[in-house]
């Protein structure tokens, strides 16, 4: 784990205070602490521990910036459940930056990142979402200043960053093929600092809540993956936790959405499902409080938490099958060969017919001279 | 390069490349072949050429009962591997996904428990092939280094094909890719090598038959 310094945000009241005031009984506190000690895959034993840490943590100082994105991460994050304790423990930190949150609007919003990035120098964490385009640095910004800059500028300061969904994590459909406005992750520009990757189509809004919980009880980077993300939360694939699983061992598929095999639930794969290359927690705490997730409704899985899902083939494409157009290949590659093909017998006809002619025969007089 | 971005290659540029190699490369070899002719046989027939050529189609297939008793072994263990083969690759349900991409013809599939414990036998066969091969001094000397490649790329999609369903040693995008990029191989390496007696041995075996019908002899 890497450690680094605990945000801290200056004379602000602490989590478990900023909880009281929001008529959270203790009950339901430590019921939080609980489920992020199994999500997080910690032992019992962490509990108080998280609770005791949580309840004294100063809350830290977010910055929240939002580039090449559509707000689907934050709209996932608030409109999850509401009031749910994950939405208050957002509540629960300082968020001195948001776009879409905030009440300030045009200059005062941008004083109010510059006050917040000077006060917590070295000490914020830096939420990022959307992806940073470098074709032009016209092509997004924000108070005049382009992405790239503005995310520059504030990483420089944070102790942390958290790139939250696909676009700040991996690129995202803003770099989908052909990537018109030149589209990178926060990752492909930042390299002195520790990222978090919380990807997903939106992410699961108790992922980012969890990181952030994380964060306030111990300070540091949870394990990662090779890709960034937090291995509690992306250590295993939709398909090995997928209750429609054993389907997919027998071989029971629904062949289309409203067949036989569909209507009992059986394997998504032949339509598409991306499950078996996919990581993320939806098999496990699901969406909507805990109600569902896609496969669950009958849907396959779009791959939405892994880089390039949005130019894997179609969505309705089984995984096993190619991306391009092999059939047109083909056909194509055929004809090229029976082309070459007859090309190089003609020449083995000939060069076999030129042999022919030039072949000598040997007659007895060609053998008498030798024997005189 | 992460795994997705193996996985992309796997199912996209590398596909189409290994596709285009193992069609042209095939369609140029058997164009080729037919190409070479067949100097005229001024004897009188003595039978059917191609009666003789179409028997013997099917009748190299059944061992004869000397051949079975001097090469038992081989005969029994190459069976296997081939019908375990054939179970594996057009009896999956993830693989005739694939042919029905390309060639959009789709058949029942076997269920997955049963091409799984086809696979393992299949594995199990061609590892007895080569240790047999290593161990029998007449084979030993016959084999090449083609013989060794060629069956190096043979068991490589299955041992990787056994690891992707069983979710083994790697993450899920990198064991599809290697999946894939190794049945790649195999289809780049079919038009070079004698992998590609997949596609001449009927051809082969009725111009042998079709020489013997036309002189009378059984073939």
């Amino acid at each position: 784990m890497t450690q680094i310094k605990l945000p801290r945000h200056h004379d602000q009241e602490t989590v478990g205070e900023a909880l009281r005031r929001q008529g959270i009984s203790r009950r339901g506190f430590l019921k939080f602490c609980a489920t992020t000690a199994s999500l997080m895959a910690l032992p019992p034993a962490m509990i108080p521990r998280i609770a005791e840490a949580l309840e004294n943590a100063r809350r830290p100082a977010v910055i929240w910036l939002s580039f090449q994105e559509c707000t689907g991460c934050t709209e996932s994050l608030t409109r999850s459940h509401a009031p749910t304790l994950e939405g208050l423990i957002f509540d629960a930190i300082s968020l001195d930056y948001h776009h879409t949150l905030q009440a300030a609007a045009g200059e005062a919003a941008e004083a109010a990142r510059e006050e917040s990035m000077k006060e917590n120098h070295g000490n914020y964490v830096l939420v990022v979402d959307g992806s940073i385009p470098l074709g032009n640095p016209g092509y997004s910004t924000i108070a005049g200043i382009s992405n790239v800059d503005m995310l520059k500028e504030a990483a420089e300061g944070a102790a942390a960053i958290i790139a939250v969904g696909s676009c700040a994590a991996f690129g995202g459909l803003p770099q989908a093929d052909p990537n018109p406005t030149g589209a990178v992750s926060v990752a492909d520009i930042i390299t002195d600092k520790p990222i978090i990757n919380v990807p997903g189509c939106p992410p699961i809004p108790v992922v980012i809540t969890g990181v952030l919980a994380h964060f306030l009880t111990f300070g540091g980077l949870p394990e990662l993956d090779e890709l960034g993300r937090p291995m509690a939360f992306y250590g295993q694939s939709i398909h090995d936790r997928c209750y429609r699983r054993p389907f997919y061992d027998k071989g029971q598929f629904a062949e289309t959405f409203d067949d036989e095999g569909a209507k009992k639930g059986w394997c998504l794969y032949k339509l598409g499902c991306k499950g078996p290359t996919t990581y993320n927690a939806c098999a496990v705490t699901k969406w909507n409080d805990g109600t569902s997730f896609p496969i669950e409704a009958g849907h396959p899985c779009l791959g939405c938490s892994e880089p390039n899902f949005w130019d894997a083939g179609g969505f309705y494409e089984a995984l096993s099958t190619p991306t391009e157009k092999i059939a047109r290949t083909a056909v194509y590659a055929a004809a090229a060969g029976a082309a070459v093909g007859v090309a190089a017998g003609a020449l083995n006809a000939a060069s076999k017919k030129r042999a022919i002619s030039q072949h000598q025969t040997t007659t007895l007089d060609d053998l008498t001279p030798e024997a005189k | 390069m992460n795994a997705s971005d193996w996985l992309l290659w796997a199912r996209g540029p590398a596909f189409e490349i290994a596709t285009i190699i193992l069609v042209m490369g095939m369609v140029i070899r058997f164009i080729e072949i037919l190409m070479l002719g067949r100097k005229k046989n001024l004897a009188a027939a003595k039978g059917s050429a191609m009666a003789g050529g179409l028997r013997t189609m099917v009748t190299r297939s059944v061992p004869e009962a000397g051949v079975f008793k001097r090469s038992g072994f081989t005969i029994i263990t190459g069976y296997i591997f081939h019908i375990g083969l054939f179970v594996v690759i057009f009896l999956l349900a993830p693989h005739i996904l694939v042919f029905d991409s390309v060639l959009g013809l789709s058949w029942p599939a076997l269920p997955t428990t049963i091409v799984d414990a086809f696979a393992v036998v299949t594995i199990l066969a061609l590892i007895a092939v080569l240790v047999n091969r290593l161990n029998n001094p007449v084979k030993r000397y016959l084999s090449g280094w083609m013989d060794y490649l060629v069956w190096g790329l043979t068991i490589l999609p299955l041992i990787t094909g056994y690891m992707a369903f069983h979710r083994i040693g790697f993450s899920g995008p990198m064991l599809l890719a290697l999946h894939i990029m190794s049945v790649e191989l195999l289809m780049i390496a079919f038009p070079f090598t004698k992998l590609s007696h997949a596609f001449t041995l009927f051809l082969a075996r009725f111009y042998n038959g079709s020489i013997t019908g036309l002189k009378g002899v059984k073939s």
